[in-house]
């Protein structure tokens, strides 16, 4: 079974609501990994090791993370910035990653109109994470359409129950 | 009352000592020019504040010379002393033969006999120890080439008196004149030595030096580890005292000269953790006796011989000089000397030394020279010695400066310097952690501490710890203080804190200091000092602990990570803002009524500052309910707003 790893990063869970459904509502699925990178490095000292060889032990890669400021909390790029080395994911001999899949799986403030070339944001969130993109890329690693779940401060009961349905399906059946 | 006129001579002593050595240094001359003139000024020949006791005096100061070979020997570990067994030798060795020879040479043209030439030749071969160690040391020449060399040929020297002791009785051509002897007779053991052969009596010499080695490893080390461990300053100071006494008079009754088995006892404890306390115990008794040494040299000039042969006086002096200095300039030369370090390693050994008039003693004693012959010598050696610092002064101000040497040679940087760039004073509980997180980083650190047992230990694990209190400028010199940037101060006392804190600022103005407090009141004092750094002995732990009691609370680890570092950054900063209000208040009630209160008012702002920082970051709650309420910008807007 393809096992998958959940770089969840959120740092504020406690005031959380739709990452907290979602994360709790898939942590039990079979090989589904969950890393919790705020919980695990509540200073930023990442442990570079740690989490080299947990991304080796799995073939997806799932960034969880809402979506603040059209990116990623600050955590997450500084695990990209000290994870992906040089000669390890990337550069002479850095083939760790190559031929892994990796989604971006974000929550937005903002409903699912505004983002698009003509809506209020516009562009479109998978535009908008184009760094993402460009670096899985560059680390061999194929770059699946985001799931994204707009509307995110808005979402609740039904709402929230629906979300992570899809969540886990996606997580069950793939793409 | 004998004791009354001993206080009055060592009242007379001191007085001069207390009085010539501001005024040398006011007029810029050295602390040894000071005390001779001193010592002639009040000598029978001027105020006549002492008369014959001044030979005894000089005797008994001599023991000056035995500490100061022991601090020399507490410099050099055997590590280094063996690798400068070339130039010892080689030009120690030169010097004593290739000097006998000239002096001798110049006492047969005189129309000596060839024994009392030789005698001559012997004894004036000699410089002085105690002049030239001085004055290389105050003057800052002691790491040059110049200053090592002359520092190896007055240590072959110190041992050459051995075999020249020995001889001397050999080349007596008169009857003995008895008496007069200095540390001779009397001793059973002296007594039954001067009756085996020669050779059982270099067995001695050998056990003897063997003994020190063995006993300075296996006895002396836990001894002065035993009580130190006391913690009482003056029984190490006595046990300091009672080693180079105790060490001397052993040497002495086997006829071997005191100062090279003190020397021998440096050597061997160079590498223990006691060698800065012990240096620093010696140090001033050794000062003082040597000080007190010069003076009685100073007192022991007879100047009415002088004035009556003026023209011979002079003329020897003269010839000694020269013919040593050449002597020594050829030496330097073949040793690969520059011209400057030539100019002041053949300058500064020209004179006749201490052990000369020790020499004399016995050559008048044991029928080798006639009184005459031997009072000139004196009086010629103590003019040497005493003019021995104008020289110095003449090399330093005419010729030097036109050379341009560089006084400060390099040092054998591993041996002789410690320089950490961080000097830890106190390594508790809290200074472990201190020494150890510097450490990990592959950063020097020099531990100051006085108990012994943490040195021993941080010993072993290969750091550089001294035995000893940290307030003390000798102590904070030794360390390396003068080339480090940082001292952490991790003292218990506040009294010990403030002292350090002061020897430091004064002496060593460049040091960053850090200082870890030891309570809120302690903490204020310091901040209103400031000083580099200050912190509460708790503030990391106690903080950290907290953080810890938030998280099995259930807190997110990044929450209280965030809690604990605002609250630490916000403490810091309180702390400082109440740090000018606490100078006013004097009484100790008083001190801690307002620390209650600061107390409270901490409490008071971490309450209001609360209710702020919970509203702040990634606040998605009332993002929420704006958004709920159709709120443009609340988490992005919707398209079409
Ligand atoms: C600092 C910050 C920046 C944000 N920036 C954006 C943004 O650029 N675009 C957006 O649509 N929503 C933005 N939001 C809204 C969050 O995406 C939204 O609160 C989150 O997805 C809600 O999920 P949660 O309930 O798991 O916290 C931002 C929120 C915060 C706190």
């Amino acid at each position: 079974m393809e096992r998958t790893l959940i770089v969840f990063c959120h740092p504020a869970l406690e005031k959380s609501r739709t990452n907290r459904a979602l994360i709790e509502g898939v942590a039990d699925l079979d090989g589904v990994t969950v890393s919790d990178l705020y919980e695990r490095y509540p200073d930023f000292l990442i442990d570079v090791k740690r989490e080299q060889d947990q991304l080796v032990e799995h073939e997806r890669i799932v960034w969880q993370f809402p979506l603040f400021w059209y990116s990623t909390p600050s955590l997450m790029k500084e695990w990209m910035d000290v994870v992906f080395q040089y000669g390890w994911a990337y550069g002479r001999g850095g083939n760790a990653l190559a031929g892994k899949r990796v989604k971006a799986v974000v929550t937005t403030g903002a409903d699912a109109g505004s983002y698009t070339a003509e809506g209020f944001n516009g562009h479109t969130v998978r535009d908008l994470l184009l760094p993402l993109e460009r670096s899985a890329r560059m680390c061999g690693m194929e770059f699946a359409e985001p799931l994204v779940f707009y509307d995110a401060l808005k979402l609740d009961g039904g709402g929230l129950a629906r979300a992570v349905a899809d969540y886990r399906k996606w997580l069950k059946e793939g793409d | 009352m004998a004791n009354e006129s001993m206080f009055v001579s060592a009242f007379i002593y001191l007085v001069a000592a207390v009085v010539s050595v501001p005024v040398a240094k006011r007029l810029g001359l050295s602390s040894v020019l000071g005390y001779l003139v001193a010592g002639m000024l009040i000598g029978p020949f001027a105020l006549r504040l002492v008369g014959e006791e001044g030979q005894a005096v000089m005797h008994f100061s001599e023991f000056g010379v035995v500490m100061m070979l022991f601090l020399i020997g507490l410099e050099l570990r055997p590590s280094m002393l063996w690798r400068m067994r070339l130039p010892i030798i080689g030009l120690g060795g030169s010097q004593v033969v290739l000097t006998t020879l000239a002096v001798t040479g110049g006492a047969l043209a005189i129309g000596l006999g060839w024994q009392m030439a030789l005698a001559v030749g012997l004894i004036l071969a000699l410089s002085s120890t105690a002049i030239v160690m001085q004055s290389l040391q105050e003057k800052g020449l002691g790491g040059t080439e110049a200053g090592r060399s002359a520092f190896s040929v007055l240590l072959f020297q110190d041992i050459a008196v051995i075999p020249i002791l020995a001889a001397l009785p050999l080349l007596a051509t008169l009857p003995a004149a008895g008496g007069g002897g200095h540390d001779g007779g009397g001793n059973v053991l002296s007594d039954w030595l001067s009756h085996q052969p020669g050779w059982m009596n270099t067995l001695m010499v050998l056990g003897a030096v063997v003994g020190i080695i063995f006993a300075g490893r296996f006895v002396l080390q836990p001894l002065l580890a035993l009580v130190a461990g006391t913690r009482v300053r003056e029984a190490f100071v006595a046990l300091a005292l009672v080693l180079v006494i105790g060490i001397a008079l052993l040497m002495n009754s086997l006829g071997v000269s005191a100062a090279l088995g003190t020397f021998l006892a440096g050597v061997v404890l160079a590498d223990s953790p006691y060698r800065h306390e012990l240096e620093s115990d010696i140090e001033p008794f050794k000062g003082i006796l040597l000080g007190v040494f010069f003076i009685s040299v100073g007192a022991s000039i007879d100047f009415s011989l002088v004035a009556g042969n003026p023209w011979l006086v002079a003329g020897i002096v003269a010839g000694l000089f020269v013919a040593k200095a050449l002597v020594l300039f050829v030496l330097g030369s073949f040793a690969g000397q520059g011209l400057d370090q030539r100019l002041i390693f053949s300058l500064y050994l020209a004179q006749g030394g201490e052990f000369g008039f020790v020499l004399l003693g016995m050559a008048l004693s044991g029928g080798v020279l006639d009184e005459r012959t031997c009072q000139v010598l004196v009086a010629s050696v103590a003019l040497s010695m005493a003019l021995t610092p104008l020289v110095m002064l003449a090399e330093e101000k005419l010729v030097r400066p036109r050379f341009g040497t560089r006084v400060a040679g390099e040092r054998e940087a591993d041996e002789m310097a410690e320089d950490a760039p961080v000097i830890l004073a106190g390594v508790g509980r809290f200074g472990n952690f201190v020494a150890r997180m510097l450490r990990s980083q592959g950063v020097e650190v020099t531990v100051i501490d006085n108990d012994s047992e943490h040195i021993e230990f941080l010993r072993r694990l290969g750091i550089k710890a001294f035995y000893g209190d940290a307030n003390r400028h000798d102590l904070l010199e030794a360390a390396g203080a003068a080339k480090a940037s940082v001292l952490i101060c991790t003292l218990g006392g506040e009294e010990q804190v403030a002292r350090l804190i002061s020897t430091a600022r004064k002496h060593f103005p460049q040091l960053k200091i850090m200082v870890r407090a030891v309570s809120r009141n302690h903490e204020y004092e310091l901040v209103e000092e400031g000083l580099d750094f200050v912190i509460h002995q708790n503030a990391g732990s106690a903080i950290q602990m907290a953080e810890a009691a938030l998280r099995e609370l259930g807190w997110r680890a990044h929450r209280a990570s965030r809690a604990a570092k605002t609250f630490a950054r916000h403490d810091h900063a309180a702390t400082r803002a109440l740090a000018g209000d606490h100078r006013d208040e004097t009484t100790y009630i008083k001190r801690v009524r307002q620390s209650l209160s600061e107390l409270e008012e901490l409490f008071e702002q971490d309450a209001k500052r609360r209710e702020r920082e919970s509203a702040t970051p990634w606040d998605a709650i009332q993002l929420r309910k704006d958004s709920a309420a159709g709120y443009p910008d609340a988490g992005g807007a919707k398209d079409g707003d």
